[in-house]
């Protein structure tokens, strides 16, 4: 069930905690204000004067409420920057399951939708804990019977609020996880628009769309028309109440057993008992989906870790040997033993799909392999940080930041030279075809594959690594780039343990070892 | 294809859901100034029977706020949830048109537009345009019965709720602008810098260049919580301004009244009547000042929506379009120049370049990278506005519809996607209605048989996003069986060997080319350019090897 209050947002981000405090001291002053407006207002009315104090109240709530919103939307601010930093951190260490989409929107829209939470619930949920109790001390001095038609009335608000809020938890987290699949689904679509529209399936998807956003609108609305059940009580139970207060105030002067002024009192304060906690339920809906979001960033939080070695294996050296190991990739696959001697190049063939590119995973400490070992001249390895230093990587698809070509190069070696980046740049060709200023996203498959290969010669260049994994550097190249690029082997990259898969016959004539996987799947 | 209740313009039910609101804010004001009376003429002792009609009144009030109060808010939740649908899938048929000339990726880009800024689009209309309307109704009215009872203190009120509903958040709003903008900018570059790290964590991870790209991001964060702390100085500022006059007219209500009541111009029934229903119009103007920065925000969204709605398109449609030549079509190429949008030079430049393809002609293009070969396909597939001449039965594509092209001329791009959803799914996209028996074959002469044997789940195997990755040869096959399903005559195939093994490659695409039968095939491949010397290109009718040079040079 949501809680009012989740106390790990206060353990998760300590900026949390000085924020409540705050919010309970200018909660006790407004409280007040709204005493002294409502005395101030009856006497002015019973007795026929305009009280001047009536100015220094005023303005003093109005400073009050400024000073209020400007911490609360500062401190959900700091809370959200300390969430997310959090979130990433551990995500980044841990290598998501879930897909890229959903984590980047856990981040962004996820931690966003605490705002209201932050900047509107939280500080209305403390007024409304010590606005209504001091209403109703004062009522009670002044006015008995006033006083208990709103301390009779006043609990049954949070009361339903807490059931209704009890009966569509589970709703509103099936909601956040609906919208979650289909901000999936617009992410997957969009991204495969050019291949809907070479089909002519691009308009019928339109249609598709609307579907779903249909039904996705009928299962919230279903949610809303209980969830707004819980507004309509508490409107009810505000407003009615103001109104046997009213009435029964009114009678009771007819009889003559209250004073003008009482009453006036008791009708401007009666409505102050109830207007926080109005405030507070209306954004109480509005903060459910940071209540669910905060869940799910706890969830991401407490995720177990991947376990990094503390002490990993040093920078690659001598042969790299693999001694029966198996991959799981859709089922288990191995178990494939060979040896990439020193300094010469091995590719690794075989038909696609067979786990050449878990294999290189396994050297870079991204898959354990599922058995076997991986000896680097002689000794086990366990990659680490320190171990991939050691490593220069071109993967079969080219990752490319928003920046520059030189930018996007550079980062194969953070705080790289500019010298170091142009040399690679055109050691592999790419300043032939690109400016380095130009923005990397306009490059073609074929570009993009060029700069995962100047990458590659920055790191041996700048770094001296000792190994070099190219996942199919030429699947983009047309024959006679293939062969310009297959000379950075006798070039930039002599000397190095190379360990390449490909399906180019080019590459593979240049082998100095081939390994031919064909081992079949095993049985899990 | 669209089912009318979505399409249905959404005014009518944000008009009730108006009119509710206005009812349930004006019950709140009415309730005040009816208990108001009706505390004052009791205070003179009169007959209960003089109140009753009060007391039934206050408590109608009192019920009838929350009532329409619920009301208001479905209805307007259903209306902003239809506008929100209806938002989308306009921009969606945007980008359909636009793609693939547009990226999908980026700050800013359409996926985010898609995504987040549809959504502002609809908030817009749900916490910003309605509240504002509801109270300016309710307000009204509370002015109105102020001006009845005493002219000045009317005039008072109505300056007051102007000061504290409109200038008030209107000045928060002004003053949050530059900010707001700033982070909905900032917002966007967050979200664009996180998802670029997810998306790059091997990389990055290989590159030990995380902890620098934490940085960035920590500077990206920076800036969203600068501007977001930035614009909270100006908020508060607006809901103090409200609070001010609130305090002020009631404070100048009864300043008024007391007079009037002593001179005789109010009765004195009225003086509480008169101080208090201010008190309770500004509660209606309370939540103005979130709706101006609301609306604010959604302004951000809505320029970003409408800019992708008016982007040129990548391809003109014929005013009057040719009919798409029915049989075994004849392609010809007379010199073809094109350049993608905002290109700085021509991406395909081959004025010289000659082709004639009769039916079932198979020829393959050849060029290094960068020539334009990629550029070629598109302007075949119509994704793209050519110079020159390229003719379909002697009708230039520019005067036929996109859509009638592409269903003669399938395009299998270099960069094909894999849905997350069922291998079949991904595969029958192609011929929507295709029967299990008729992808499975696809997927076959694709190559993909043994494969397809080992899933325990055969075609209803999950593949894409959620579903078990495919490999870069898998994703090229599936895309293969997709255009062997496509029933088109003619077949462009954009390096679909580009992730294949030669053995699996030689094979796919002689079985490919055989299957193609009397279809016309265009094949773009890196793949041995000299005659003969390639099992595949016994297959081929023609080789032509784009150069960036003017002249092509036909071969074979």
């Amino acid at each position: 069930m949501p809680r009012p209050l989740d106390p790990r947002l206060v353990r998760e981000a300590r900026a949390t905690a000085p924020f409540l405090v705050a919010c309970a001291v200018s909660g006790g002053l407004a409280a007040a204000c709204a005493l002294a407006q409502a005395a101030l207002l009856a006497h002015g009315i019973a007795k026929l004067t305009v009280p001047l104090a009536l100015i220094g109240v005023v303005a003093f709530r109005g400073l009050l409420v400024w000073g209020q919103q400007v911490t609360a939307h500062r401190a959900a601010a700091g809370v959200k920057a300390q969430l997310r930093a959090r979130v990433l951190d551990k995500v980044v260490r841990n290598r998501p399951d879930g897909s890229s989409g959903e984590i980047t929107a856990l981040v962004t829209r996820g931690v966003d939708a605490l705002d209201p939470y932050f900047a509107g619930y939280l500080p209305q949920l403390v007024l409304s804990v010590i606005v209504p109790v001091t209403v109703v001390v004062a009522l009670l001095v002044s006015d008995p019977q006033s006083a208990l038609i709103v301390a009779v009335t006043l609990p049954l608000i949070p009361m339903f609020g807490a059931l209704i809020g009890l009966y569509t938890a589970g709703r509103t987290r099936r909601r956040w996880r609906s919208l979650e699949v289909l901000a999936g689904h617009f992410t997957d679509v969009v991204s495969g628009l050019p291949t809907l529209k070479a089909f002519g399936r691009a308009k019928a998807q339109a249609a598709q769309i609307e579907r779903i956003t249909g039904e996705h609108r009928r299962a919230t609305m279903g949610t809303l028309k209980i969830a707004f059940l819980s507004a309509l009580v508490l409107e009810i139970a505000a407003t009615l109440s103001v109104a046997l207060v009213a009435v029964s105030v009114g009678l009771r002067l007819v009889s003559g057993s209250l004073t003008f002024e009482t009453a006036l009192f008791v009708l401007i304060l009666a409505p102050e008992a109830y207007l926080p906690l109005r405030a507070a339920g209306a954004q109480f809906h509005a903060a459910q989906d940071g209540v669910a979001a905060a869940e799910k960033i706890f969830a991401a939080l407490d995720a177990p870790g991947v376990s990094v070695p503390e002490d990993g294996s040093g920078r690659p050296h001598g042969e790299i040997r693999f001694e029966d190991v198996t991959v799981a990739r859709r089922e288990l696959v191995g178990p494939f033993s060979f040896t990439a001697p020193a300094g010469e190049l091995t590719v690794l063939a075989g038909p696609s799909g067979l786990g050449k590119t878990t294999l290189l995973d396994v050297l870079l400490g991204f898959t354990p392999a599922a058995s076997g070992r991986v000896l680097a001249d002689g000794a086990e390895i366990t990659p680490g940080d320190e171990w991939r230093r050691g490593i220069a990587w071109v993967p079969q698809r080219t990752f490319l930041i928003a920046g520059t070509v030189a930018e996007n190069i550079a980062l194969a070696v953070p705080g790289a030279p500019d010298g170091a980046v142009r040399r690679a740049a055109e050691a592999v060709g790419v300043t032939r075809f690109t400016s380095l200023d130009a923005e990397g996203s306009a490059l073609s498959a074929g570009q993009r594959q060029r700069v995962a290969l100047a990458r590659a010669v920055l790191r041996v260049d700048l770094l001296d690594t000792p190994l070099v994994l190219l996942d199919e550097p030429t699947a983009h190249l047309d024959p006679r780039t293939e062969l310009e690029i297959l000379d950075l082997l006798d070039g930039p990259l002599r000397g190095r343990t190379i360990i390449a898969t490909t399906h180019r016959s080019a590459l593979l004539e240049r082998a100095d070892q081939l390994v031919r996987l064909d081992a079949v799947p095993v049985p899990a | 294809m669209s089912s009318p209740s979505t399409t249905r313009r959404p005014g009518f039910r944000l008009g009730l859901a108006v009119l509710a609101g206005a009812g349930a804010l004006s019950c709140g004001i009415a309730l005040m100034a009816t208990s108001a009376w009706l505390i004052s003429r009791a205070s003179q002792h009169p007959p209960v029977l003089y109140l009753m009609v009060a007391i039934v009144s206050v408590r109608a009030f009192g019920m009838g706020r929350g009532v329409l109060r619920y009301a208001e808010r479905l209805v307007s939740h259903d209306a902003a949830l239809r506008l929100l649908a209806r938002t989308r899938v306009r921009v969606f048929e945007r980008l359909a048109d636009l793609t693939p000339a547009v990226r999908p990726s980026g700050d800013g880009g359409p996926l985010g537009v898609v995504l987040d800024n549809a959504e502002g689009v609809a908030d817009r209309w749900l916490r910003g345009v309605l509240p504002m309307a509801s109270a300016a109704i309710a307000c009204g009215g509370a002015v109105v019965l102020e001006w009845w009872l005493l002219p000045s203190a009317g005039a008072v009120l109505l300056a007051g709720l102007l000061i504290g509903g409109l200038v008030a958040p209107l000045l928060a709003a002004s003053g949050a602008r530059r900010a707001e903008l700033r982070a909905a900018a900032a917002r966007a570059t967050l979200t664009a810098r996180t998802a670029e790290t997810l998306d790059g964590l091997p990389e990055l991870v290989a590159f030990g260049a995380l902890p620098n790209r934490l940085a960035v991001l920590g500077d990206a964060d920076r800036a969203v919580t600068r501007a977001a702390s930035r614009s909270a100085w100006t908020a508060g500022l607006g809901s103090a301004l409200t609070v001010l006059a609130t305090g002020a007219s009631v404070l100048v209500a009864l300043a008024l009244g007391v007079p009037a009541v002593r001179d005789g111009h109010l009765s004195s029934v009225l003086l509480a009547v008169i101080v208090l229903t201010p008190l309770a119009a500004f509660e209606a103007v309370a939540e103005l000042s979130q709706a101006a920065q609301r609306l604010l925000r959604a302004r951000e969204d809505a320029r970003r929506v409408a800019a992708v709605l008016s982007l040129p398109d990548p391809v003109t449609e014929p005013a009057d379009p040719a009919p798409v030549p029915d049989g075994p079509p004849h392609l010809q190429i007379d010199g073809v120049t094109a350049r993608w949008p905002g290109a700085p030079s021509d991406s395909l430049s081959a004025p010289l370049l000659q082709l004639d393809l009769p039916p079932g002609r198979h020829i393959a293009i050849m060029g290094e990278s960068g020539v334009g070969k990629s550029t070629l396909a598109a302007v075949l597939a119509r994704f793209l506005d050519y110079d020159g001449s390229v003719t379909l039965d002697g009708v230039e594509l520019r005067d036929l519809p996109s859509d009638g092209v592409r269903r003669v001329i399938g395009l299998s791009g270099q960069d094909s996607h894999v849905f997350d959803t069922t291998l079949a799914e991904n595969v029958r996209l192609a011929r929507p209605g295709a029967s299990d028996d008729d992808v499975a074959d696809a997927l076959r002469r694709a190559g993909l048989g043994p494969w397809l044997e080992t899933l325990p789940e055969g075609l209803a195997t999950r593949v894409g996003e959620h579903g078990s990755a495919v490999s870069g040869g898998q994703r090229q096959r599936i895309a293969l069986a997709r255009a062997l399903l496509a029933d088109v005559p003619v077949l462009v195939l954009d390096e679909p060997d580009a992730h294949l093994d030669d053995a699996t490659a030689v094979t796919v695409l002689t079985d490919l080319l055989k299957a193609a039968g009397d279809r016309t095939v265009i094949l773009i491949t890196h793949r041995d350019a000299i005659p003969g010397g390639d099992p595949v290109l016994r297959h081929i009718d023609e080789v032509v090897t784009l150069t960036p040079a003017l002249e092509p040079a036909p071969a074979a």
